[in-house]
């Protein structure tokens, strides 16, 4: 299907399935200028060699050697604390089951803290998790304060001697600074009892150019560590991740790939790069190759089953 | 964050203020820059493709080149365009001739759905009406406690048989509600539906039986301001799998642009009645087509 020639139709695809992929204008243009350059050195013909030239230039945007391990668990005298930040709805509640599921597959004991005291049943929800996979959640009243929750459960994990302290908090847009500002102060009241060992930012991948100001806003306000780049189960390509981590320096370090337990992967730059550029991409597409790596498909729907967290395991 | 779309044009139309026609490298410069502001703005790109197309056609036309100001003028045509498609035949809810008027929300995960059965509750109340909510999302966790905090909130009695967390079947909820809102005289049922992808055929098939058991007068599809270039295959998939008579769009209060608005009104061709901008009930409003074009351009 090859063409012989680079006409602008083979220029233009590229474009677009950049930009289709929510990596954005600015993004897009820099990745297309640096292709344009090395198919000029390396006297590129093809629309195919285009396109692999296409998947090393986004694998280089990611950097493979980026440090994408999950700092989880804590040093044997202090749990280590993960804070999980986000705007609403993204799936922070979800990705604190999930995550604790994982830590908890692999022998460690991890505490919950349902710093949501805002959202109708917010607390319930993450409970809920708690009893799935199997971890205590600490709670406090509804509309309470969220800090004095937060500093609880890590003070419950302390005294536990917990590995891992999971801190949910509410969803918030980040153009309210009020609630930013609530933000801050549960982290730093968290720090009066040691540091944060990970805040993780949850993003969803359906989520468009705005992405990159949720990180920014985010990262200011609570050093963001990681990315956790969530539904990536669906047909959204999650594009935007690039210019954040290109931006702020901020690597993804899980996807979420469902609404189930074990639902979560590690981020593979190859696997992302070469989904991003599938057009074909269907159903699923990501989860389907999750599993394919682990040795086998991914069952559809797993709320219920208790498998093993087999496609993430904690460093 | 962004510069507005007339800051843009104004660099190419400094030179050709009140020179009459527009050349057709002047046209494809303004369509580039058009092109961009709303790529940043989120539209998705087959959309942006046929707006364009669209807006160059007016470009050539007379109006433009009479225009004493032809930048204001184009500016003038995108912002029309934009109200056009995004107003479309604005229109109120329909209400069934025999109550109870069925209501059913569908979307993707997290895009608001509950939130918003809580606000439309309140919203029908305040106007006399007696809504009643139905939980029927029987599977994200504790989605049925969220919707009877919200009922309770709101003063408005929720329909829960069932506990929900992967208890029940939703279906069976939905079509058994009907009949307790006859008994308890309800005029107005509400569904709010677990979150759904648009590949997920089994989910997307019971949205359907939802639907069916329920014949709902209104299928509202809620749909996330900050979502991106997904909005197209996310609204196919919704417009073919449920059918949807009209849009909400949430978490407008955000910064986000909100192009997904004009790809979504493009796609399912249904009005956008409502906008969700907050997390609290009243945070509610109908949707104001000119203020959304206003916002997706930047001005
Ligand atoms: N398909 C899919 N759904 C997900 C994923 N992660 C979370 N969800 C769903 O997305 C919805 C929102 O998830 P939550 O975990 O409640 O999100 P949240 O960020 O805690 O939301 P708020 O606390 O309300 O801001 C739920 O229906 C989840 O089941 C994922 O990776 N894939
Ligand atoms: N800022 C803001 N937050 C909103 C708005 N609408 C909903 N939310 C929040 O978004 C999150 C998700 O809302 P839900 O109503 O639970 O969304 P849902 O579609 O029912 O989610 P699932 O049932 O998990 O699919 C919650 O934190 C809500 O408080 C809005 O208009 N603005
Ligand atoms: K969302
Ligand atoms: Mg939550
Ligand atoms: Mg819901």
């Amino acid at each position: 299907l090859s063409r012989d020639r680079l006409d602008d139709d083979a220029w233009e695809e590229i474009e677009e399935t950049l930009l289709m992929a929510d990596v954005g204008l600015e993004s897009t243009n820099r990745i297309v200028e640096r292709l344009r350059e090395r198919v000029k050195v390396l006297g590129t013909r093809t629309a195919e060699e285009l396109r692999g030239l296409l998947s090393e230039e986004l694998t280089a945007a990611l950097d493979p050697s980026f440090d994408r391990a999950l700092n989880a668990t804590g040093d044997g005298e202090r749990p280590a604390v993960l804070l999980v930040v986000g705007v609403n709805g993204a799936g922070k509640t979800t990705t604190c089951g999930k995550i604790a599921r994982v830590l908890i597959a692999d022998g460690h004991s991890v505490v919950l803290g349902a710093a949501d005291t805002f959202r109708a049943a917010a607390a319930d929800q993450l409970e809920t998790w708690g009893k799935r996979v199997g971890s205590t959640v600490v709670r406090g009243p509804e509309g309470g304060d969220p800090a004095s929750v937060a500093f609880d459960a890590v003070k419950t994990g302390t005294e536990q001697g917990a590995d891992s302290v999971l801190v949910d908090t509410a969803g918030r847009l980040q153009n309210k600074t009020g609630l930013m500002d609530e933000l801050g102060k549960v982290k730093r009241v968290i720090e009066k009892q040691g540091p944060v060992a990970e805040t993780l930012l949850i993003i969803d991948a359906t989520t468009g150019q705005n992405g990159l100001e949720q990180a920014r806003v985010f990262t200011e306000v609570c050093q963001v560590t990681g990315v956790v780049l969530t539904k990536l189960d669906g047909t959204a390509k999650g594009g935007i991740v690039i210019a954040v981590q290109q931006t702020l320096g901020v690597p993804v370090k899980l996807i979420g790939l469902g609404e189930g337990p074990d639902d979560l992967a590690p981020f593979d730059v190859q696997q992302f790069v070469d989904a991003l550029l599938d057009d074909s991409r269907s159903v699923g597409g990501l989860k389907r190759l999750a599993g394919d790596r682990a040795g086998g498909p991914a069952p559809r729907r797993e709320h219920e089953h208790g498998g093993t967290a087999r496609r993430y395991r904690a460093p | 964050m962004f510069d507005s779309l007339s800051e843009r044009l104004s660099g190419i139309f400094n030179s050709l203020r009140g020179k009459g026609r527009l050349s057709e490298a002047d046209i494809d410069a303004t369509a580039r820059e058009i092109r961009m502001a709303l790529l940043e703005a989120d539209v998705a790109l087959p959309v942006v493709k046929s707006f364009i197309h669209n807006v160059k056609e007016r470009c050539r036309g007379a109006e433009v080149s009479k225009a004493l100001n032809p930048g204001q003028q184009v500016i003038k045509i995108v912002n029309e365009e934009l109200i056009t498609i995004l107003g479309g035949e604005a229109r109120r809810l329909s209400f069934a001739k025999n109550p109870p008027t069925v209501i059913m929300l569908a979307g993707l995960q997290g895009a608001g759905k509950t939130t918003l059965a809580g606000k439309l509750a309140k919203w029908l109340k305040d106007q006399n009406h007696q809504p009643m909510l139905v939980a029927a999302d029987l599977q994200r966790p504790n989605a049925v406690q969220q919707l009877q905090v919200l009922g309770e909130r709101a003063g408005v009695e929720v329909y829960a048989p069932e506990p929900g967390s992967g208890v029940g079947d939703p279906v069976k909820v939905a079509k058994e509600s009907l009949a307790h809102a006859t008994r308890h005289a309800r005029d107005i049922v509400i569904i709010d539906t677990a979150g759904r992808l648009g590949v997920d055929e089994e989910m997307m098939a019971q949205a359907a039986a939802i639907r069916d058991a329920t014949n709902p007068d209104e299928t509202l599809f809620v749909i996330d301001a900050m979502i991106g270039q997904d909005a197209v295959a996310t609204a196919e998939a919704f417009r073919d799998g449920v059918g949807i008579s009209g849009v909400v769009l949430s978490k407008l209060d955000g910064d986000a642009r909100g192009g997904a608005a004009l790809s979504v009104r493009q796609v399912t061709g249904q009005p956008i009645m409502f906008a969700s901008i907050g997390e609290k009930l009243e945070d509610f409003d109908v949707f104001y087509p000119e203020r959304m074009a206003s916002r997706i351009l930047g001005m």
